[in-house]
């Protein structure tokens, strides 16, 4: 039956509609993608992979502290995802220790305080669902807060957008026209830690981090435009998403893990053929033959 | 006495020192520059000269001495839009999806609104600043296409735009060609006759001579300041290379 079904494409988009869990899930990770795709061009611009996968990673110890408590998973995530890029900063600071080994360092320790945590706190905590997502199963007040952090993360971009563009592009010169360059930090820094946060939803904490810089790179290929890039990231991130549910749909398969695949793919395929920095530079191929 | 020495000087840095986490970077410093002075500042690498821009921009706190801009602080010259950096070509991310029009287009982001949305006058500067620089056929082209030399003239017209009356340069010759050697000579003139005061770091020692009324040479803390003619010599610059003799930076003839 399911492979009758198959045979239409009109089918295999409608039939999963169906579903309510499948339509909230559809909603639900477009937008987390949106949010995770406007944020990845800064991301890959300021060079910052390595910290959207500290942060990513630190989070873990706070939701399922928060679970624990009774208390919105965000806010523990949040305090988490904070706390790590201060230690970071402060280890890095007070010791000859190199940033990324202060990196890894710090996030290893939260990841593994996190799943020690989840085996001595016995509750109804789900691990697999926070290390793989669970974008089907997401509750009612997931979708709430979802939906809060998400629209938060995006109106704090939007007012700062040209100054964060300028702040990853040449902080020195923010900093010399009186733009307070430490405030722009720690609002990149927690709009990664906010987009981490509802990101682990969609795709789980291991791969959040490709939400976060995997849109932006396939869009850096594409544009030489910073505005384009943006919208390319987005749109990126959310057709990825939908691909990733309705595949994980049709074929049983882990949906996070097929988001991802899907982002990746996407990438490849900018790899090879963006027309001015794939592989087969398609624009010099059929200028040549015009 | 002194209050009134402040307004003669757009710099005035008095014994400041830099340190990172403790490794003193740059110490007991002290410049004093006039409006319409050119002032060349050399050094080996690593011996403070990107923090020298550093601690007058702003960029790097000084742990002791005082710096003043245009008789005020530090702060106050930010918001005031006071201070141009321009950049090194190496310091920046060529590759950053930007245009030339949005880069001189910074310049003016001081001193618009929070949205930083251009009012016409915005525009206009950034028009003018482009002519000037005479990169008008290149307003669009993202500066990853331009050569070294448009490059660093797109930073150059960002310092216009802002209207800044100091101008801080970090090698500014270093990787252009000879146009935009011309033309940059060409501005410093121009600033010159317009009042404003430059600071230019330099491995070239043809351009101090050429360019500069004033030379500062540090090497960590100043070793020589002055007017070009008299601290400018074989002695002074052989002490601030550590010892190198001037014949090997200047060729035998010299």
């Amino acid at each position: 039956m399911e492979l009758c079904s198959f045979l239409t494409l009109d089918s295999f988009i409608t039939d999963p509609l169906t579903h309510d869990f499948m339509r909230k899930a559809l909603l639900m990770s477009s937008l987390v993608a949106a949010v995770c795709g406007f944020l990845s061009s800064y991301l890959t611009l300021k060079g910052w992979a390595l910290m959207g996968d500290a942060v990513s990673h630190s989070v873990m110890p706070g939701v399922v502290v928060a679970y624990a408590l009774g208390l919105p998973f965000s806010l523990g995530a949040f305090i988490f995802g904070v706390g790590s890029v201060a230690l970071i900063g402060f280890i890095k600071q007070k010791s000859r220790v190199k940033e990324d080994t202060v990196i890894g360092l710090v996030f290893t320790g939260f990841f593994a305080l996190g799943i020690v945590l989840v085996s001595k706190i016995k509750s109804n905590i789900d691990l697999h669902s926070i290390l793989f997502g669970s974008p089907l199963g997401i509750s009612l007040s997931d979708v709430k807060q979802t939906m809060f952090i998400s629209l938060l993360v995006v109106i704090l971009l939007s007012i700062f957008r040209k100054d964060l563009m300028l702040y990853c592009f040449d902080p020195r010169h923010a900093k010399t026209v009186g733009i307070n360059v430490f405030f722009l930090h720690y609002l990149l820094l927690t709009c990664l830690s906010l987009a981490a946060v509802v990101g682990l939803q969609s795709v789980g904490i291991i791969l959040v981090v490709a939400m976060l810089i995997t849109p932006g790179a396939t869009a850096y290929l594409l544009t030489d435009k910073f505005d384009n890039m943006t919208m390319i990231s987005v749109l990126s991130a959310i057709i990825s998403s939908l691909i990733g549910i309705y595949i994980s749909f049709w074929f049983d398969l882990e949906t996070g893990g097929s988001i991802v695949l899907a982002q990746t793919f996407i990438f490849l395929f900018a790899f090879l053929f963006a027309p001015r920095y794939g592989i087969f530079k398609l624009k010099k191929f059929f200028a040549g033959y015009k | 006495m002194e209050t009134i020495n402040y307004q003669n000087f757009r710099i005035d840095a008095e014994n400041i020192c830099v340190d990172y986490n403790g490794k003193v970077a740059l110490y007991d410093a002290n410049l004093k520059l006039k409006p319409g002075q050119i002032c060349g500042l050399v050094g080996m690498n690593g011996a403070g000269k990107t923090t020298f821009f550093n601690a007058l921009t702003g960029f790097v706190n000084i742990s002791k001495g005082k710096i003043r801009i245009n008789g005020e602080s530090v702060r106050s010259a930010q918001k005031d839009q006071t201070i141009a950096y321009v950049p090194q070509n190496e310091g920046i991310d060529s590759q950053f999806p930007i245009s030339v029009w949005d880069v001189v287009m910074m310049g003016r982001y001081g001193s618009m609104n929070i949205f930083r949305c251009p009012r016409e006058s915005d525009v206009q500067a950034v028009k003018d600043a482009i002519e000037r620089v005479d990169l008008t056929d290149h307003l669009s082209t993202p500066i990853g296409n331009l050569s070294g030399g448009q490059r660093k003239r797109t930073f150059l017209a960002r310092a216009i735009a802002q209207r800044a009356s100091i101008l801080l340069l970090d090698e500014p010759f270093s990787g252009v060609d000879i146009r935009t050697e011309k033309l940059i000579s060409e501005l410093f003139i121009q600033f010159k006759n317009e009042g404003k005061t430059i600071l230019l770091s330099t491995h070239d020692m043809i351009h101090v001579r050429e360019f500069c009324d004033l030379v500062l040479l540090i090497n960590k803390t100043v070793v020589a300041y002055g007017e070009t003619s008299e601290v400018f010599t074989p002695e002074n610059i052989t002490t601030t290379f550590g010892g190198i003799s001037p014949d090997f930076l200047f060729g035998p003839e010299s």
